[in-house]
């Protein structure tokens, strides 16, 4: 079983909805899911991004209301 | 009855919990209805933003440190004796001592650690300047640089949010000023796809990169270092060799929040606003050891402490709660040797850069004196 973990960065204007996801996947196991909730729009390109680029899995990448919810699965 | 007030951690947030609630609480503490007792590592206390300027000569060290003692209140019970275990179910702290300290109220200021052992060779291969041993070799290295490519490397997650392009900047000039800037390279890595987490400052500061020939990888999250061959390399398969690596190691909180099973990785669970563990109503947490996704730095401690002493003296007091905390936060910007700017942001309003002033720099400079009356409470 895969363990999520949710960040609520939609009140974060700093270090940045990106860079605590970074942080929180350095803690996690492989298999376990991050879900980052972010109003910042730049973070629903450039997560999906990084994380095709790193080797992650993009698990989705939503719309709902008026913040964006990414899910990353760590695979390394 | 009596109120046992307990704060684990004197450093910049614990400091000046203590000195407030010394001062707003002074009838209390005199009448012995009230105690006031703060746990702390070291009898030194270091003003770590003066660390900066070590690399590059800039600070006598004997100006970046006091005794603990001397900058808190006469009616602060201070005691030299790490905390061992915070049990917040029984309401007790067990020291390294043995010695255990009960508690109404308890505060937990214990900062963040580094820990550059997390990623093979960054300890053995990297210089860093976060704290004074380390900024000390940074300097030699850099006076025994004599050209070449310095790798400025920024790992996450780190305090002090603007740290990364100040010592950028600074060593920018300071090559220049020694006429080896001509002869150097500097590459500054990040981890995510900008020079910044926060997008006004990455914007502000990409033309001021491109102007001074600094160049940048960004989405560079490191793997290792390689000491002997000299390389660095990215989990996104990047590799870059260098003659001086600068790194800002990744931080975990401090080993007593996890060994007490308070927060994975030393970060404590911690309401945004009215800064209580989560689910708890007589844990308070302040500076870099909440989870709370913004900047850790001293400017929020310092901010998130005046919530804390407000709200612990109005419940001491009248019962009440007085206020919440709004995600202030306030960053200096050292932009070079002798400019500055500023940012400050909260909760609801993002940050916005100024144009740098020498004014600004000057400012900064004198803050970093002034730091002794603010964590004195005189200020
Ligand atoms: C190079 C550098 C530059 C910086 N520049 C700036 C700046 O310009 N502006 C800014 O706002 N911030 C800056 N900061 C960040 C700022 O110094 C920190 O964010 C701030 O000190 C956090 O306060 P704190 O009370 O949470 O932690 P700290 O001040 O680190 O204090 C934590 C204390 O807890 C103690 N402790 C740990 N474990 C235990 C235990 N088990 N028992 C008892 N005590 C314990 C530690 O010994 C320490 O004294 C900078 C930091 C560095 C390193």
């Amino acid at each position: 079983m895969s363990n999520r973990t949710t960040i609520d960065a939609r009140k974060a204007f700093c270090p940045g909805p990106m860079m605590e996801l970074i942080a929180a996947l350095k803690t996690k196991e492989i298999g376990d899911e991050v879900e980052v909730l972010s109003k910042d729009k730049g973070s629903s390109n450039d997560i999906p991004l990084w994380t095709k680029k790193v080797g992650h899995q993009l698990v989705s990448n939503e719309k709902i209301d008026d913040y964006w919810s990414i899910v990353v699965k760590k695979m390394k | 009855m009596k109120t046992r007030i307990l704060i684990v951690g004197s450093g910049m947030g614990g400091t000046i919990v203590a000195n407030g609630l010394a001062r707003n609480l002074s009838h209390e503490l005199r009448n012995g209805d009230a105690s006031l007792t703060i746990l702390g590592t070291t009898n030194t206390h270091l003003y770590q933003p003066g660390l900066l300027y070590v690399p590059f000569g800039r600070a006598r060290e004997i100006e970046l440190s006091r005794n603990e003692r001397s900058i808190l209140d006469r009616r602060v019970n201070f005691i030299l004796d790490p905390a061992k275990l915070i049990d917040v179910e029984h309401n007790c702290v067990e020291c390294e001592s043995g010695k255990i300290h009960r508690y109404d109220y308890i505060i937990i200021a214990t900062g963040s650690r580094l820990v550059p052992e997390m990623i093979p060779g960054l300890k053995e291969g990297a210089h860093h300047f976060y704290d004074l041993e380390g900024a000390r070799k940074t300097r030699e290295a850099i006076d025994n640089f004599e050209g070449g490519r310095v790798v400025i490397n920024i790992n996450v997650p780190h305090k002090c949010p603007v740290a990364p392009l100040e010592i950028t900047l600074m060593l920018d000039e300071h090559l220049s000023e020694r006429g080896l800037r001509d002869k150097s390279e500097i590459i500054y890595t990040y981890p995510i796809g900008r020079l910044h987490g926060l997008e006004p400052v990455a914007h502000w500061a990409l033309p001021e990169f491109d102007r001074r020939g600094i160049q940048y990888e960004t989405f560079f999250n490191t793997k290792e270092v390689d000491p002997v061959g000299k390389t660095i390399s990215s989990e996104e398969g990047d590799t870059l060799s260098y003659d001086l690596l600068i790194t800002i190691p990744p931080h975990k909180g401090a080993a007593v929040v996890e060994a007490s099973g308070l927060g994975p990785s030393g970060w404590i669970p911690t309401d945004p606003k009215t800064l209580l563990m989560k689910g708890s109503e007589n844990v308070f947490v302040v500076g870099d050891t909440t989870d709370i996704p913004i900047s850790k730095a001293g400017s929020t401690a310092h901010f998130e402490a005046d919530t804390v002493i407000q709200n612990i003296t109005h419940l001491v007091q009248e019962g009440r709660w007085a206020r919440q905390y709004d995600g202030k936060v306030f960053c200096f910007i050292e932009t070079g040797l002798s400019s500055g700017t500023y940012i400050w942001f909260n909760y609801e309003t993002p940050p916005k850069p100024t144009p740098p002033t020498q004014m600004v720099h000057w400012a900064k400079l004198a803050y970093n004196r002034m730091y002794w009356l603010s964590a004195g409470g005189l200020l």
